[in-house]
């Protein structure tokens, strides 16, 4: 069985932006020790000579042209901010200092 | 505390806007300046459903910056997903390449003083720019107009060894960017962006010291400020037996110093996975073909060609290497041009004359008034004695002002230079005449009243006088 320290499922849930109740974090160790554990099997198979794949099919990537086709109205770019002042997102500072 | 005891080890990672009309992976367009979030679209600002489509221009302008550096370019590179959560990027990852990027290996060269030093690339890479966070007390506004713009960054080996060379080394990759015309190189509006590590040791070590990393040096001034105070802030601590921390240090240009970033961002994880929306990057042999075809001299082989091939002092072949118009322009000159071997004469008429003219009016080289092809007309007039070089610079004047041809100005004004002795000998007899005083004085020893007769002889001719024959002339009549 894969195993997951306590810290380790704290981290993750850090980086995806998760808030764990402490009962949570217990239960999610289990969980995704149990996910691990399925994709162990891959790491059991023998791809020895064989090229990795990132994708399923097997196609080039499409290319366009260096076309310019209308933006969206400020409005529309707008309608899924939370909140908005003027005509940009309003979000709550990230970094104390100066802008970038 | 010694500077010298100590080597500073630097490597840069520049960030470079490409000149394409279109973003990266959707058709908003790009516009500095443009009203807030009014340059996005559904991919810009990743809503959901939305798909990236990559640019074709934008791989062109990166090919051609991996062949002109010499690098090995990937025939099937990646798109990764580098994960951060910030509102500048409001899908939750940014678009880059990890680890199949699409050049590597290359290599550039920077001129420093008259020598060249070679300066290895660890990697070319494309990927999107973030949107503007403008931090306003307690809140932060975002502007989504950036978003998307396709970028290259570039990445050097830790082998620069000063901040002299580190913002050489920009300058050179500013000029190769604008020379390739694959960025418009506008250092004010961010166009180029560099991050800074850097570490030092002591002399003689092999190991690498704990680096730093310098971000916000956005000006060939501000690198080498950031890297030269970061180089001695490191040495300070290192010579009085401290430890150098691991950190990201932000300049701050105002104050001239740096200060660790504090971010609430604790987390330092990417996470970079290949993205499942974007297939393999292929470079087609006819794309890497037209990109090839495409290709200038570049200008450090144009900079030893001036001054091998064609003797050009380097400070003038360094100038003229300086912007891709002017080499053009000195090269098309060049090919008008009927004497090989007078390059040197008409690089000074280019670069004295002609820039000099249009600083004056403030007109970029390649908007100037008179070609290259009359530049050389004019300077052969001068080389083969038809005019003197007095006359030729208002010649110069003239045409350039009312774009009529050198020759025939000269002919209309009557100007060509006087270099027969029948003509001029009579003229130096008279001018020795009416000077009794300082032909004395010469002949007494005052060898500097010579350049008097000259005037004279210049004087009695509106300049036309051949200056060569009339130096002659005139030293065989003074003999007395």
């Amino acid at each position: 069985m894969a195993q997951l320290s306590r810290t380790e499922v704290e981290e993750i849930a850090l980086l995806a932006r998760l808030h764990l109740e402490p009962d949570e974090t217990t239960r999610l160790e289990t969980e995704l020790a149990a996910i691990l554990e399925s994709f162990g099997a891959l790491a059991a198979a023998n791809v020895e000579g064989i090229a990795p794949m990132t994708h399923a099919v097997p196609v080039d990537l499409a290319l366009r042209g260096d076309q310019v086709e209308p933006s969206l109205s400020v409005d529309d770019a707008l309608r899924g901010a939370p909140k908005r002042a003027g005509d940009v997102f309003l979000v709550p500072a990230i970094v104390t200092g100066k802008s970038e | 505390m010694s500077l010298d005891d100590f080597e500073p080890v630097i490597g840069l990672e520049i960030h470079v806007q490409l000149a394409t009309h279109a973003k990266a992976f959707s058709p908003s367009g790009i516009e500095f300046g443009a009203p807030p979030n009014s340059l996005t679209d559904p991919t810009v600002l990743g809503l959901p459903g939305a798909l990236p489509v990559f640019n074709a221009a934008a791989l062109q302008c990166a090919l051609a910056l991996g062949v002109a550096t010499g690098s090995q370019i990937r025939a099937r590179s990646r798109f990764s997903r580098k994960h951060y959560f910030y509102p500048d990027q409001p899908k939750g990852y940014q678009i880059s390449q990890f680890d199949e990027p699409l050049c590597e290996h290359g290599h550039l060269d920077v001129l420093l003083g008259n020598t060249v030093k070679r300066v290895e690339l660890q990697r070319i890479h494309l990927e999107e720019d973030a949107g503007k966070n403008m931090h306003v007390g307690s809140v932060s506004h975002v502007d989504l107009n950036r978003a998307g713009i396709p970028l290259v960054e570039v990445v050097t080996a830790p082998v620069i060894t000063s901040a002299d060379e580190a913002a050489e080394f920009m300058r050179s990759l500013h000029r190769l960017v604008r020379w390739l015309g694959i960025s418009e190189a506008d250092m004010e509006r961010g166009h180029l962006r560099c991050d800074a590590n850097v570490s030092v040791r002591r002399k003689g070590e092999d190991r690498l010291g704990t680096r730093t990393e310098l971000k916000n040096i956005n000006s060939f001034k501000f690198v080498q400020a950031a890297i030269e105070h970061e180089i001695t802030r490191q040495v300070r601590i290192v010579d009085g037996g401290g430890r150098i921390e691991r950190e990201t240090r932000l300049w701050d240009a105002n104050a001239g110093q740096s200060a660790p970033l504090r971010s609430k961002e604790e987390a330092n994880d990417y996470r970079y996975f290949p993205d499942p929306d974007l297939p393999p990057l292929v470079v087609e042999g006819r794309v890497m073909a037209e990109v090839l075809r495409m290709l200038p001299e570049l200008p450090v082989p144009r900079f030893q060609r001036y001054t091998q091939e064609l003797g050009l002092a380097a400070d003038d072949a360094k100038t003229l290497v300086g912007e891709r118009a002017l080499a053009d322009y000195f090269d098309a000159a060049l090919a008008a041009h009927p004497v090989k071997t007078s390059a040197r004469t008409l690089a000074n008429w280019i670069l004295t004359e002609l820039l000099g003219a249009l600083n004056a009016a403030g007109v970029e080289i390649a908007a100037s008034p008179m070609t290259p092809e009359t530049v050389s007309a004019l300077v052969v007039l001068v080389e083969t004695g038809a005019i003197s070089g007095k006359i030729g610079k208002e010649i110069f004047e003239e045409s350039y002002r009312t774009g009529e041809a050198p020759k025939t100005i000269v002919e209309r004004r009557g100007v060509t230079q006087i270099s027969d002795e029948a003509t001029l000998v009579p003229l130096i007899e008279q001018v020795i005449i009416a000077n009794p005083k300082q032909v004395e004085g010469y002949r007494g020893g005052k060898e500097s009243l010579f350049s008097f007769f000259v005037g004279q002889v210049m004087k009695a001719t509106q300049g036309r006088a051949n200056p060569v024959v009339t130096a002659e002339l005139l030293k065989a009549r003074l003999k007395g």
